[in-house]
């Protein structure tokens, strides 16, 4: 297919799951109230339904989704693995961790900025970390199973510090770091992770052509110009930004950056440069669509994300590990 | 191993025995070692019970955010509601929630101890009817009519309501309401108020989405952060901007968990927390 196409196609999905998003919520407000609310003030309450309470929650699902399409994309290429994931392979548990120590101690309602930042600071460790391990050309097999100790490790200090909390409703907010949710943010959450979220997509936009040079293997992309120095350190903090501020407002959505880029190969093929825009726009349906799902599913029951994300990511996972059997055993 | 295995089966039957003849000899007399597990069993009993009666409250009734009798709580021996640990005070009654750990209650039941479980109020009068439940199983009716005359007292004092009613929304914590049939709901009608929940139609304790609660445009909200907890996610929707907005520049209502976790005569505080409230803007609207 045309790239030209594919990206107006998946922009048009975009924009539709992110009106529907809008439109779906438990205040069944109809399409024309809705508008209003969005646009004049005539309605106060409608107002202020749709500008404080569904006009972040779609804005953040578009940028939260984008960022785990985008930066599901670029790891997959940059660790040359096909089964890197951001959620799979650690770094969402640990951004986690970063902004659950930031919250729960109290930091981040004295300096709010500590919130993105500690989450950041998590997720650059454990990026590093896994570089460390397929830096020195480990298989798919290593890289996944450093994957699974980070998310189990981080998990556990996740678990430990909100159980530690004396607060009664710390422990039984386990399940939204573990599974994310996007119910009743609000403006604040898009400001204070906006910023990261965009430095974060910047970074990784322009690693198209090194991630293309990077196919042929480190020496061939060496000799092609590509500075190797550069590409991981925009790799690792990029992905760490947009990861780290997206986990720290939205808590761990799994699967998302592992379906997409697989999905759209078929239609950009193999190359990176050309999946990564296309990644992004179909990570932010997803996200859009799960965030809809949710909502019409069981309404009222504040269903977390990561649990409809899981449900189709994990069999698909089983489905990858299956097709990549001999040439990762 | 197996004489062993006969012998301990022989203690352990012959200890129930005991103690079931122990609980049986006393069932007509007052209990001398009462053993509370719930935190408002806790608050009753301490009202209700004569002095050294009642030797053991739960850890929570020490917490002053949610007990109302925290300093009288220091008194008693703390439990945690763990059956091994309430089996080496050997109690002869013990007072517990119907939502106390059912495997904590089971066991205790099996080993022979006498277990009374209150169930959670819903209305102000089932107020009345537990404390004169607490009253007669300590043996103390005496205690527990003067407490119910002095609430009654009290409830009558509140002014009547309104003739047109401020509507009312219950928002705690993970955005949770009051609907029908609760003892949040019977306050609030009672000091006055029309309670969102109930026009909702809600029934029982629930999550109520914040939008629904922002379209409904209340005249109070009622709810807010309990002071000198540590953070959780769980309060964020009280710093919600849409949440501020709703509130048109007037504030939360607060009104201490302590009040309404657990009936109690002390429940009153509540209802007159609420009563004024209401007053309040009953007289800001026709000024």
């Amino acid at each position: 297919m045309n790239d030209r196409l594919l990206i107006a196609l998946l922009s048009l999905i975009a924009a539709l799951l992110f009106i529907a998003s809008l439109l779906v919520g438990p205040a069944n407000l109809d399409i024309s109230t809705a508008l209003a609310g969005l646009f004049s003030k005539t309605n106060p309450a409608a107002t202020l339904v749709m500008c404080e309470i569904r006009l972040p929650r779609a804005i953040l699902g578009f940028m939260i989704g984008a960022t785990l399409g985008l930066s599901g994309a670029v790891m997959q290429g940059y660790l040359r693995n096909p089964l890197a994931d951001p959620a799979i392979l650690g770094v969402s548990g640990a951004a986690s961790l970063g902004a659950v120590l930031a919250i729960y101690t109290g930091l981040s309602a004295a300096f709010p900025l500590a919130l993105p930042l500690l989450a950041i600071a998590g997720a650059v460790i454990a990026v590093l970390l896994l570089q460390m391990l397929a830096g020195t050309n480990a298989g798919t097999l290593t890289l996944i199973l450093a994957g699974i100790a980070i998310t189990s490790l981080t998990g556990a200090f996740t678990s430990l510090a909100l159980n530690l909390s004396p607060n009664p409703f710390a422990a039984t907010e386990i399940v939204f770091w573990m599974m994310g949710s996007l119910t009743d943010r609000s403006m604040q959450h898009v400001w204070l992770s906006a910023p990261f979220i965009l430095i974060g997509w910047a970074m990784l936009s322009v690693l198209g052509r090194a991630l293309n040079a990077l196919t042929l293997g480190p020496q061939v992309a060496s000799s092609l110009g590509i500075r190797l120095d550069r590409t991981q350190m925009l790799a690792v903090l990029g992905t760490a930004a947009s990861v780290g501020a997206a986990t720290a407002i939205a808590g761990t959505i799994g699967f998302v950056g592992l379906i997409v880029p697989h999905l759209l190969r078929p239609f950009v093929g193999s190359e990176p440069s050309r999946l990564l825009p296309a990644s992004a726009l179909a990570g932010a349906a997803i996200v859009l669509a799960a965030d809809v799902a949710v909502r019409i599913i069981a309404p009222g029951r504040d269903l977390k994300l990561g649990v409809l994300t899981a449900i189709v990511g994990a069999p698909f996972f089983l489905w990858l590990v299956i097709k990549h059997r001999r040439d990762v055993l | 191993m197996r004489p062993y295995a006969a012998a301990v089966a022989g203690i352990a039957s012959l200890l129930a025995v005991g103690l079931l003849t122990m609980a049986a000899a006393r069932a007509n007399e007052p209990p001398r070692r009462v053993v509370s597990m719930n935190l408002c069993t806790d608050q009753l009993a301490m009202l209700v019970a004569a002095k050294e009666q009642l030797y053991s409250v739960s850890y929570l009734s020490r917490d002053p955010e949610s007990s109302v009798l925290a300093d009288d709580a220091k008194k008693f021996v703390t439990n945690h509601g763990l059956a091994e640990e309430i089996f080496t005070m050997s109690p002869d009654l013990i007072v517990a929630g119907t939502f106390t750990s059912r495997a904590s209650i089971a066991l205790l039941k099996r080993l022979g101890f006498r277990v009374e479980q209150f169930a959670p109020p819903n209305s102000l009068s089932d107020i009345r009817t537990n404390m004169r439940r607490m009253g007669e199983l300590l043996g103390r009716e005496k205690r527990a009519d003067e407490l119910i005359a002095e609430f009654d007292r009290a409830l009558a004092a509140v002014p009547a309501t309104l003739k047109k009613r401020p509507l009312a929304a219950l928002h705690y914590a993970n955005s949770y309401t009051s609907g029908g049939g609760t003892l949040a709901a019977d306050v609030v009608e009672r000091a006055g108020l029309e309670n969102l929940g109930t026009r909702l139609g809600l029934q029982g304790t629930t999550r109520l989405p914040l939008e629904l609660l922002v379209m409904e445009a209340p005249d109070l909200i009622i709810g807010g952060i309990r002071p000198s907890s540590s953070p959780a996610l769980a309060y964020d929707t009280f710093t919600h901007p849409a949440l501020r907005d709703a509130l048109r520049g007037r504030g939360l209502t607060s009104v201490p968990d302590r009040y309404l976790v657990c009936g109690g005569p002390f429940t009153i505080e509540a209802v007159r927390l609420l009563e004024t409230a209401s007053q309040k803007l009953s007289r800001q609207k026709q000024p």
